[in-house]
């Protein structure tokens, strides 16, 4: 009888928010962002990267970027440099996962040749620039393990505060704290924490936009090292989805032709 | 004004209680300030704000990365790093240094990015990782490949391969330095701790800049926890034995205590930082307030001694002293004062302190001295008559033989005058350590076996965006990094086109035909871009490259420099890079030791005027108080000939002038003008108060201000030469060039200034 009581509260568990833990919030809001950002099939968006050093000098790339959304892995994009002219034509090829390095490849017209990047440079710098790529690549829910922390506004728009730990190994961050808009389900900021659990950077989002009455896309993301004093701020424009693009349009022969 | 000093003397003993209690109230005050101290022992706390060259240098510092660092540096018993136990002990440092607080990068030859071509792949890794895992023939890879990188050799292995380091690059706000150093400081240890008692078969040692500041913090730390407690024992241990008794001693002590208190207090009221020199304020205040109540307390002595009561004594020695007194104090005020035209802000801070010490300690010893004194059961010793006769005799022994001692003080003089030009003026970091301090020997076992610890970082700038792949400048970085290298002061040169042409010779399939730089612009800036989206963690190029790609950073490691020998080095870098670079389209240097050479000149620039003021000033006064311009005149010689002297002698057994010793000649026209003003004030009294003739007036001065005038000489010496066994340099060459130079004032005012006046006041009369 004892028993059977035990499992009916149990059962019930769920149902009251108050009963949850905040490892399974934290969870239950990854896997309902993830659920709310499938179905997007591909992408292609132009992308201005505005680089700051903390003497106030600043540098420019001009990078388009293909994406097409992978069920059950990260995602396949291809990045293409249009500015500075020295890399113009210059191609990214990226497989990205979310536990192991990812598969990489850049083509340089230079060379007129495809080269693998073998480095398990995840945790890298993206072109030099205060984003990391796994800072940039899509968001799976493996990536990390959750943890609600509490719920609070930011800049007047109510959040979900939730703390995301990374499983891959060499990622270059202990713990990240996201603000998870709950209206969008997706971040207006997010602070990393370095391997030392030192604060090392922010992320702050802006300008969103609702694309196919359903994907939220930013219009800026700015990247700001506390440490360095450097700033990375990215101007997205030209979003568009369905485009017709598919695995063939992600491989290396592809690459070369990219322009 | 003599009204005056009576009046004065009888109110304050008709006071006394009041007094006690309202000096002990204001000292409580002022010294609640010294809770808000805290100690900056940063080397960038020796520049200004506006400091060209601090500026040069943090414009470098926000263009790229700050270069603050510690070097771990691992020297095995066996003498050879490539084996795999020391290998993987590089990777447990490597590993654990990313743990250290405020790091943001790790350098190490385990963590080294190793390019190599496979195939068509560009394989970016660690140098050597799992080291245990490695066969002897990868381990002799290893070691190939390690000894063949001109990035590593010479700055993170030696030549030999038998001493390596960990350079842990560390990343610090201004406000958050003091803290910092000292978490940091503790965290390399407990690595260096961990990594000891796994590889007992390891000598470690540790340099780099955050060490400079532990240094400075810890030299400042001994210098109060050890030299204040000891120059205090000394001082009190003669103040008792040559003056006061028991009581005599006490209350010195306590006017000596409020007045460092206060003094102290008030700076943590105003914000000043305590810094490496700054921290031997409590030293100086002690030392220079001394002579204050020794004045006092010598007269009162002599007068209980003539069979006076003790207020009516304490009456006397004020009326007598209160003048003297003021005057000393005012002369040394205005000394230490003269500091604050420094270049440097821990001297603004040095003298402002001790200026407020000094004040307060006239303030006290001219009220609450006199006042708790007379309420205590004072009992005079019988003072012996030998001092009386000595002095006696030392003024007879001057007055018979004046001709003569003016001759020889004059001719002795000159000849160590004209020594002066032999001072160099040399300010190198690394010396303001004695060697007990391991930070010195540490610094210098890393100079003998691997790298320098000094270093100019030039930014060389195309002038262009992403110019740094301009073939042309490409060649002129590698030139003037070649030019660079042939130098004799030069260890190493870190720079850009290394990875060039590195990357090069992989892009080719490792043909080390290809070891060259690109030959195309658009390529040279496809090879970067490839390299730098392979970059890991921690490991990107920021640090020698901006964010646009317009200019480079090259890092010229060089040895230990004098001052002059760094900036005609610098000088002629630039030179040359102006010259036979012509794709630069400007060229910026800074670097540490570079600050400390440049601080060494502006400074003596800044002290000169300080100076000239400090003596204007002194001598006004001097002039003003005496009633007389003629005998203010006479009196400036014996004045000002012992810092000439001082730095004669200095020239001639020592010859390196560094930052600390161009302030001690306005610093200590204060304090030895006080003999001065002493005996004048004596001798004046004897000729217009008892209208004696200039001889019998040189014997009533001797006799009643001689052994004052030793017994303060004597404390000011005892006290500076504490200072003198400082290991900090700035604060050991201070306290001895001042001890010295106080010395010399003394046997000038005995054996020159007595001459002087009775040939120039031979024909004079005192109405």
């Amino acid at each position: 009888m004892r028993n059977l009581t035990a499992a009916f509260f149990i059962a019930l568990l769920p149902l009251g928010a108050s009963a949850e833990t905040p490892e399974e919030k934290g969870l239950a809001i990854a896997v309902e962002a993830d659920k709310r950002e499938a179905g997007w099939v591909d992408g292609i968006a132009e992308l201005k990267m505005t680089l700051k050093n903390k003497q106030g000098e600043t540098s420019e790339r001009s990078i388009r970027i293909k994406t097409l959304e992978v069920e059950g892995d990260g995602d396949k994009s291809i990045s293409v440099f249009d500015a500075p002219k020295d890399i113009k034509g210059t191609a990214f090829l990226s497989f990205t996962h979310s536990k192991i390095p990812d598969d990489q490849w850049l083509y340089l017209p230079a060379l007129k040749r495809v080269k693998r990047i073998a480095s398990a440079n995840k945790s890298g710098p993206f072109v030099g620039s205060e984003f990391a790529y796994e800072d940039l690549t899509s968001q799976e829910v493996d990536k990390y393990t959750y943890k609600w922390l509490r719920d609070e506004q930011l800049d007047g728009r109510d959040c979900f505060v939730v703390e995301a730990y990374p499983v891959y190994e060499n990622s270059g961050y202990t713990r990240e704290i996201v603000w998870i808009d709950k209206e969008m389900y997706q971040p207006l900021r997010i602070d990393y924490f370095d391997r030392k659990n030192a604060e090392l950077k922010s992320l702050v989002t802006g300008d969103w936009q609702q694309y196919l009455d359903k994907y939220w896309r930013p219009g800026f993301t700015e990247m700001t090292n506390h440490q360095t004093g450097k700033s990375t701020r990215l101007a997205w424009s030209n979003y568009q989805f369905k485009t017709g693009l598919s695995d063939r349009d992600f491989d290396q022969t592809t690459l070369k032709r990219t322009r | 004004m003599k009204n005056f000093e009576v009046a004065f003397a009888r109110w304050v003993i008709r006071n006394r209680y009041a007094i006690i209690v309202l000096s002990i109230a204001a000292i409580f005050v002022l010294a609640a300030g010294a809770t808000k101290l805290r100690f900056d022992t940063s080397y960038r706390a020796f520049f200004s704000d506006d400091n060209p060259q601090l500026i040069a240098f943090e414009n470098l510092e926000n263009t790229y990365v700050k270069d603050d660092n510690v070097m771990v540096i691992v020297a095995p018993l066996d003498k050879n790093i490539f084996t795999r136990d020391h290998l993987q002990a590089i990777e447990e440092i490597t590993a654990a240094s990313w743990q250290v607080p405020f790091s943001n990068r790790v350098d190490s030859i385990s963590n080294f990015q190793y390019t190599e071509a496979e195939v068509d792949d560009l394989v970016v890794r660690d140098m050597v990782k799992d080291a245990q895992s490695l066969s002897d023939g990868e381990l002799a890879k290893v070691r190939a490949a390690v000894m063949a990188e001109p990035a590593l050799v010479k700055r993170l292995i030696s030549e030999r391969g038998h001493v390596t380091a960990v350079n842990v690059t560390v990343q610090l706000s201004p406000d958050q330095r003091a803290e910092a150093t000292g978490v940091i400081a503790a965290a390399i240890a407990k690595i260096v701790e961990e990594t000891k008692a796994r590889h007992p078969d390891l000598d470690i040692y540790l340099s780099g800049m955050v060490m400079l500041d532990q240094a400075f913090f810890e030299s400042a730390l001994d210098d109060s926890t050890h030299l204040v407690p000891l120059s205090f024992a000394l001082m009190m241990g003669l103040i008792a034995l040559l003056v006061g008794g028991f009581f005599g001693t006490l209350v010195t002590f306590l006017v000596i205590a409020f007045s460092i208190c206060a003094a102290m207090g008030i700076g943590g009221h105003i914000g000043f930082p305590l810094t490496g020199l700054s921290s031997s304020a409590p030293i100086i205040i002690l030392t220079v307030a001394v002579a204050n109540c020794v004045h006092l307390l010598v007269t009162f002595a002599h007068e209980m001694h003539a069979g006076r009561d003790k207020i009516v004594a304490m009456e006397e020695s004020l009326r007598v002293n209160l003048q003297p007194v003021f005057l000393a104090s005012a002369t040394t005020a205005i000394g230490f004062m003269s500091m604050n035209f420094s270049e440097v802000p821990p001297f603004n801070h040095l003298g402002s302190l001790v200026t407020f010490g000094v004040l307060i300690s006239f303030i006290l010893t001219v009220s609450f001295l006199p006042a708790l004194m007379t309420l205590l059961p004072v009992q005079v010793k019988k003072t012996a008559e030998d001092d009386y006769r000595r002095m006696d005799l030392l003024a007879e022994f001057v007055i018979k033989k004046r001709r003569r001692l003016l001759w020889v003080t004059s001719i002795i003089a000159i000849a160590c005058v004209a020594n002066l030009p032999r001072n160099e003026l040399n300010d190198i970091f690394l010396h303001y350590f004695d060697d007990s301090l391991t930070f010195r020997s540490d610094s210098n076992f890393m100079i003998e076996n691997l790298t320098g610890l000094d270093f100019i970082n030039y930014s060389l700038n195309s002038g262009q965006s992403g110019g740094i792949s301009d073939p042309t400048f490409l060649q002129d970085v590698e030139n003037f990094a070649v030019w660079l290298e042939a130098q004799p002061e030069v260890t190493h040169v870190d720079r850009f086109t290394n990875i060039m042409k590195r990357l090069n010779k992989n892009m080719h399939g490792d043909d080390p035909a290809f070891y060259s730089l690109p030959k195309e612009r658009d390529l040279a800036a496809q090879y970067l871009l490839l390299y730098e989206m392979s970059l890991p963690y921690g490991l990107d190029l920021n640090n020698q490259v901006n964010v646009d790609k317009s200019s480079t950073k090259l890092t010229a490691t060089v040895g230990v420099l004098s001052s002059k020998a760094m900036i005609d080095f610098n000088l002629r870098a630039l030179a040359w890079a102006k010259a036979n670079a012509p794709s630069f389209v400007n060229t910026d240097s800074a670097g540490i030791s570079l600050m400390f050479s440049y601080i060494g000149q502006r400074n003596i620039v800044a002290m000169l005027l300080g100076t000239t003021i400090a003596l204007v000033l002194i001598s006004g006064i001097l002039i003003i108080a005496l009633r007389s311009l003629r005998l203010g005149s006479i009196s400036l010689l014996p004045n000002l000939a012992p810092a000439a002297i001082g730095f004669g002698l200095w020239g001639i057994f020592v010859g390196q002038v560094g930052l600390s010793l161009s302030i001690v000649a306005g610093m200590t026209f204060g304090i030895v003008i006080d003999d001065t003003v002493h005996f004048l004030s004596k001798y004046l009294r004897a000729r217009r108060e008892k209208g004696l003739s200039s001889e019998d007036a040189v014997r009533y001065a001797f006799r009643t201000v001689g052994r004052a005038l030793v017994v303060t000489t004597l404390t000011l010496v005892v006290g500076f030469s504490v200072l003198a066994t400082s290991k900090f340099q700035m604060n050991s060459g201070m306290g001895l060039m001042t001890s010295i130079i106080i010395t010399l004032a003394l046997v000038l005012v005995f054996l020159m200034l007595p001459p002087l006046l009775m040939k120039t006041e031979e024909n004079t009369t005192y109405a």
